[in-house]
């Protein structure tokens, strides 16, 4: 186990030594040397078109490609690797569990249940599969602080709910939902859980198993590994009745003019040559986080978010979105300056070298959501949001930057 | 690291503009929309003949957008529509290509959002009311 401290930086080229302050993790996380490494070796080393050649190296690609899989499955305690499918990123792996699940499993009349806390790769794909199937899509409301009840989910979901999609962690506000009660709720009216853990994985420990999730989707960009490689996990038993999402090369076991066998899960959804590569590279980034634990990250990211939310608290004319408190944030802090547009906002801490995001963060319905809990009008929002290789320093920075904003754009 | 864009006159006609209402009487109205980031504006012109008499907005959005806006109307009223579609034409070369000096004389204040060019993500911002007057005189 290594200590975590700011050194940690040192692992990470793009900033270390560097003078920015990289807030935007969130959207995407910066690469440590031994993902970029095992990027580059596969490619120098093993390169071959995996579960194809009989020739050495495609066995090695394979070897790398198939232990990545074994690795993801064990990073999130899945029952078996055949349980882990590689996408491209979140959105991907939640079109496939709607347009294959879904499509084939949802009759007019159903009900889909969303929270107004997702991110619109978690709306979008339902909303689709709800209009062509003519079932209904339901949004589930949380409260000012931006907590989603379990027991307002106890009270909309009916014989009728087919499918209950919700985050591990909110985008915007950075709340944790109580995923394993909720899956509890989803089962006891006959419906299946799909959870979206693309910004869960790399900051808390996740267990599929213990939150008895039907489906679970994560990137791996967002947890230090390269852009391009994505996951759903799927418990075995939906997976192999579900039809295939895409169709192509090495999905199929054969095909002869009239008749096709798929091949079995979990290449049966992995239709055309995979990114190997980038599976390399999410395995390393595993490797990366065990090594420091998530008990060590959890208590670094936890301790930055309270001297972020608490400076920020302290800082006239600055609203933070949902929750008021620290500990509800978990490294993700949304925030309006009044009077200044947070375009203005991400563009005056752009000039200053922090990194910042501005807009609805994908996440339009929470914007509103929460506006019209407030009696406000619906506005975008900027969004700091930390990793294991932030420091104090620059949150201190952060904060000096947001307290002189408001001077900047000429407010008295 | 310095600050380039939100100097005194952005400033100034974002937090004070001159022309940010619906003119007393107008003949062409149209809405401009910046749909990725949702900056929003309705711009108003009164014309006599061939001249812009008059002209406003309302609207919604970041400093950029709406100092822009105010700064062109600034600009065009009083001018023929043939001298605004030009202006415009500056504007846009200028953002997206560049211009001479003696060009950007031509355009005054407005050539204070020069370094918008460097800014991909604020481009969109700074042209919207130049855009939207061009699709209302019909360029």
């Amino acid at each position: 186990m290594r200590v975590l401290n700011d050194n940690v930086r040192k692992l990470f080229p793009l900033i270390n030594g560097k003078d920015i302050a990289y807030l935007d993790n969130g959207a995407t996380t910066q690469k440590p040397k031994s993902v970029l490494a095992a990027v580059d070796d596969y490619y120098k080393a093993h390169n071959a078109n995996p579960l194809r050649g009989i020739y050495e190296l495609s066995v090695e690609a394979t070897d790398i490609y198939e232990n990545a899989r074994q690795a993801v499955a064990d990073f999130i305690g899945a029952q078996s690797s055949d349980e882990i499918i590689f996408t491209r990123n979140t959105s991907e792996s939640m079109n496939l569990v709607a347009y294959s699940y879904g499509r084939s499993r949802i009759k007019a009349g159903d009900e889909i249940i969303v929270s107004v806390a997702e991110h619109h790769s978690n709306i979008l794909p339902w909303k689709m599969i709800a209009e062509e199937k003519g079932a209904t899509l339901k949004f589930f409301d949380c409260g000012t602080d931006g907590k989603l009840e379990p027991d307002r989910l106890r009270e909309i979901v009916s014989e009728k709910t087919a499918i209950i999609a919700i985050t591990q962690v909110s985008n915007v506000i950075g709340r944790i939902n109580d995923i394993k009660e909720m899956a509890r709720i989803a089962h006891s009216v006959g419906a299946v859980i799909v959870a979206d853990g693309a910004q869960s994985v790399a900051h808390i420990q996740v267990d599929v198993k213990e939150l008895d999730v039907d489906f679970f989707a994560f990137s791996g960009h967002k947890m230090y590994a390269p852009m391009g490689i994505g996951v759903l996990y799927g418990k075995r038993k939906f997976l192999e009745e579900m039809p295939p999402f895409m169709y192509g090369g090495e999905m199929i076991e054969s095909v002869t003019k009239d008749r096709t066998i798929y091949a079995d899960i979990p290449h049966k959804f992995e239709a055309g040559t995979v990114n190997a590569g980038a599976a390399a590279g999410l395995k390393a980034a595993i490797d990366f986080i065990h090594e420091y634990g998530f008990e060590q990250i959890v208590a670094r990211e936890n301790a930055l978010s309270a001297i972020a939310v608490e400076g920020m608290s302290e800082i006239p004319h600055v609203e933070i979105i949902g929750s008021q408190k620290a500990c509800h944030h978990h490294g993700i802090v949304a925030f309006r300056v009044e009077g200044v547009h947070p375009h203005d906002v991400a563009q005056i801490f752009a000039d200053e070298g922090v990194c910042v995001r501005a807009g609805h963060h994908c996440a339009e319905p929470l914007h509103r959501h929460l506006a019209e809990l407030s009696g406000i009008k619906a506005t975008p929002s900027t969004r700091l949001s930390i990793a294991m290789y932030n420091t104090e320093g620059e949150i201190k920075r952060f904060l000096e930057v947001l307290s002189e904003i408001r001077g900047r754009m000429g407010i008295k | 690291m310095s600050n380039t864009l939100y100097n005194e006159i952005i400033n100034e006609h974002n937090l004070r503009p001159y022309h940010k209402q619906a003119p007393a009487e107008s003949d062409l109205k149209l809405e401009g929309v910046n749909p990725s980031c949702g900056d929003v504006i309705t711009l108003y012109l009164k014309t006599d003949g061939d001249v812009i008499t008059d002209g406003g907005y309302e609207g919604d959005g970041c400093a950029i957008s709406q100092a822009s806006a105010d700064i062109m109307l600034d600009m065009i009223i009083g001018k023929s529509k043939d001298e605004a579609l030009h202006l415009s034409d500056l504007f846009m070369r200028m953002i997206k290509e560049g211009i001479s000096e003696e060009e950007k004389d031509e355009l005054m204040e407005a050539g204070i959002l020069e370094s918008v060019s460097h800014m991909p993500a604020r481009v969109k911002c700074a042209v919207l009311g130049w855009r939207t007057m061009r699709e209302m005189l019909g360029a």
